[in-house]
């Protein structure tokens, strides 16, 4: 879909400047260094556990997550909680019972659901950090995708930090004033002050854990990069087979080049 | 199967005169692995076997995709995502599947560029190129309706939009639309049509491409010199050729191998680059994306249809005659169906674009300007978006209606090689075998 906007950037050199700008939808967007891009990037296994408490304390008020299954919080390569975490995390959700009343509930087991939350209408948390795109450029060709990624995370990152402290009221709604959301006006409110949460020291098989300060920003980039693993939680995964098929496929290149050459050269020779 | 002579398969022993005497496939798949091919094919030619691997990858891996997914509304979507996350290796089945249309849609219009420079369509391969077309038709139709199957947002309102191009058509325009909905808007019935026809395409696929296939080996491949093979007897027809295998039959592996590195590095490490993130958005008819892109490989002729923005009709009358929508709409598909009277239309008889001087520059302008309406196709329709797609779209035309009739007749063609054999040898030397099959035995003297 975006590979178009790369024949175009040959066009767009030719054409006048300000011809392809009116693509991309959204406003400012600040790149972020994260340690899952590039093609060896992983995620951060302790960002990934202080973003699910950012999400959990903070997110889940509003916001679903209702695609994600507790047990894979314990995934070797997401947060990879120990199996008793993902129970206590579970037990912490009522989730609807299959065996009982429509309407039943019971208590979360790792192989549920998050529990879909549609509470006050905000959007499920599943999938946002692929459903929206960081970088459009330049000039709207979106060639900065190959380099920077498609900028989910980072969406999100600068949504929640942001906000101007700003708000209109529109047909008797508030609306809070945002640089990053589409149209400048989000109907969340600022959601992330600094120490929402309270990131907790402890001891692991490495040695003792001393985790960063709670700021803003660090909260924000923390459950950016949880909700790129709860989009994809196989990532890890995909880019390790893509390293051996790729590493093959190159060896099956030269070998069948080499092939070619010998059955051709009868065929092919300079008298 | 085909009218040049070749050497035909020799049943040897008992059990093959058996199976012969009663059913000649051996035969059959072995004269079909051994038929004669130009020996001077160059690297444009691989596009076909790449064609055919990409047909097997996309249903292999979606007929699994279809063991794990749920043709419904309320479900497709989630679905999908069982897929993406419990389905063992059901990532990489989606990730090929996704991009392999894609990696489908490269292959074929390079393959349709390389038949427009050499003039493949030509007399006698006319059957060959429109059949070629009907595939091309049956693929988009197929990647149309696979990009609605995981109902999100771009499928939902992608759909909404293609589907009610139909209604531009005068007086059968609104009851054809409710007709392929099966009801009043895009919803659970479209979704279950479209999977009945997105799984029953790619066969027809099949079938034409076997179709395809036997038209050209009926008359034979076209060349990058556009130069006949020989056919007065076996051993002219090996001067210009050789078998397909296991000459084509390496050559083009080793392209797909060096092709498929390409795939594999969309695949495993931007699976989602081509695609478009309202799409990881559940479908909602309530809400509306801001700019609804088809993907990348429609953008050409989606440029096309709007880039028709006025009414056409008698002039100072105020009669309209043809809408903006519908002729947008025969605009759209006419530039497909244009090119299936490419034959008749080019009247040069120069077969090869290698040795017509003029010819060149407007193939790649045409060239050009497929990027360029390519571009405008992803753009919003603003500023100076309609005018170059409209510039882009006459020029389209102008190739096929202008172009090709007047160069055959204005144009000094350059002189063409005698023979196949002649070009070949000023190129690469004369072999020392006269018999190429000998090459086999001793690949690496």
């Amino acid at each position: 879909m975006k590979n178009h906007r790369f024949f175009g950037l040959i066009l767009a050199a030719a054409l006048s400047p300000g011809l392809a700008s009116a693509a991309g939808g959204s406003g400012y967007v600040e790149d972020i260094e994260f340690s899952f891009e590039g093609p060896f990037g992983t995620f951060d296994r302790m960002q990934l556990q202080r973003g699910f408490q950012v999400f959990q304390e903070v997110c889940s008020g509003c916001h679903g997550l209702k695609f994600v299954s507790f047990r894979e919080l314990g995934m070797e390569n997401g947060p990879a909680f120990p199996p008793e975490q993902v129970e206590a995390i579970a037990a912490l959700y009522d989730v609807p019972d299959p065996d009982g009343e429509p309407g039943d509930t019971r208590t979360g087991i790792p192989s549920d659901r998050f529990p879909a939350n549609d509470a006050v209408g905000a959007p499920d948390l599943s999938l946002m950090a692929k459903a929206r795109a960081g970088f459009h450029g330049p000039s709207g060709l979106g060639i900065n995708q190959l380099v920077k990624g498609i900028g989910g995370p980072e969406y999100i990152y600068s949504l929640l930090t942001n906000y101007t402290g700003e708000d209109v009221e529109v047909a008797g709604n508030i609306l809070y004033k945002n640089e990053t959301y589409p149209g400048g006006l989000i109907s969340m409110s600022q959601p992330l002050w600094g120490d929402d949460v309270e990131y907790l020291a402890h001891g692991d098989e490495n040695g003792t854990y001393t985790p960063p300060e709670a700021t803003i920003e660090q909260q924000a980039e923390d459950v950016s990069a949880f909700l790129m693993w709860a989009a994809e939680p196989h990532m890890v995964e995909r880019k390790e087979a893509g390293f051996r098929n790729l590493i093959w496929l190159i060896i099956l290149s030269v070998l069948l080049y080499y092939t070619n050459k010998a059955i051709w050269a009868n065929i092919k020779k300079k008298s | 199967m085909g009218h040049i002579p070749q050497d035909h398969y020799e049943p040897n022993s008992g059990i093959e005169r058996w199976l012969h005497s009663r059913l000649p496939v051996v035969a059959l798949a072995a004269d079909f692995m051994k038929f004669p091919t130009p020996k001077n094919l160059n690297w444009m030619w691989v596009w076909g076997v790449m064609l055919t691997i990409f047909l097997v990858i996309q249903i292999v891996t979606g007929i699994v995709l279809v063991m794990h997914y749920t043709p419904h509304a309320d479900m497709a979507f989630a679905s999908v995502e069982h897929i993406m996350r419990n389905v063992n290796g059901g990532w990489l089945l989606r990730y090929m599947h996704a991009n392999g249309a894609s990696f489908f849609f490269i292959a074929v219009y390079a393959h349709i560029f390389r038949g427009l420079y050499y003039g493949s369509y030509k007399a006698p391969r006319e059957i060959t190129w429109i059949i070629g077309l009907l595939i091309y038709l049956c693929m988009m139709a197929t990647a149309f309706m696979g990009y609605v199957l995981p109902w999100g947002q771009m499928s939902f309102w992608g759909a909404t939009v293609i589907t009610n191009l139909f209604s531009a058509l005068p007086f059968i325009g609104e009851p054809l639309v409710i007709w392929l909905w099966g009801g009043f808007s895009v919803d659970n019935a479209l979704l279950n049509r479209f999977f009945s026809l997105h799984y029953l395409l790619p066969f027809v696929i099949l079938g034409l491409t076997v179709v395809h296939i036997w038209a050209f080996h009926t008359t034979g491949n076209n060349n990058p010199t556009g130069v006949d093979v020989r056919k007065t007897d076996v051993e002219t027809v090996k001067k210009d050729t050789v078998p397909f295998h296991p000459y084509y039959t390496i050559k083009d592996l080793f392209a797909v191998a060096v092709f498929m590195v390409l795939f594999v590095i969309f695949v495993f490490f931007m699976p989602n680059y081509l695609g478009h993130p309202d799409n990881y958005i559940e479908a909602n008819p309530l809400a509306t994306p801001a700019h609804i892109v088809p993907e990348w490989y429609f953008l050409p002729f989606y440029a096309i249809l709007r880039a028709i923005t006025f009414d056409i009709g008698i002039p100072f009358t105020g009669i309209v005659i043809i809408d903006a929508k519908l002729g947008g709409v025969l605009a759209m598909f006419g530039a497909i169906a244009i090119m299936a009277l490419a034959p008749w239309l080019d009247t040069s008889r120069t077969r090869s674009g290698r040795y017509r001087p003029m010819f060149k520059w407007y193939f790649w302008i045409l060239v050009a300007d497929f990027f360029v309406l390519m571009w405008a196709g992803s753009q919003p329709a603003e500023g100076l978006v309609p005018l170059i797609s409209l510039l882009g779209t006459i020029y389209w035309f102008a190739y096929f209606l202008v172009v090709l009739p007047l160069l055959g007749l204005i144009e000094k063609p350059l002189a063409e090689p005698e023979t196949i054999e002649a070009a070949f040898d000023a190129q690469h030397g004369k072999g020392e075998s006269k018999d190429s099959s000998g090459a086999v035995a001793t690949p690496a003297e």
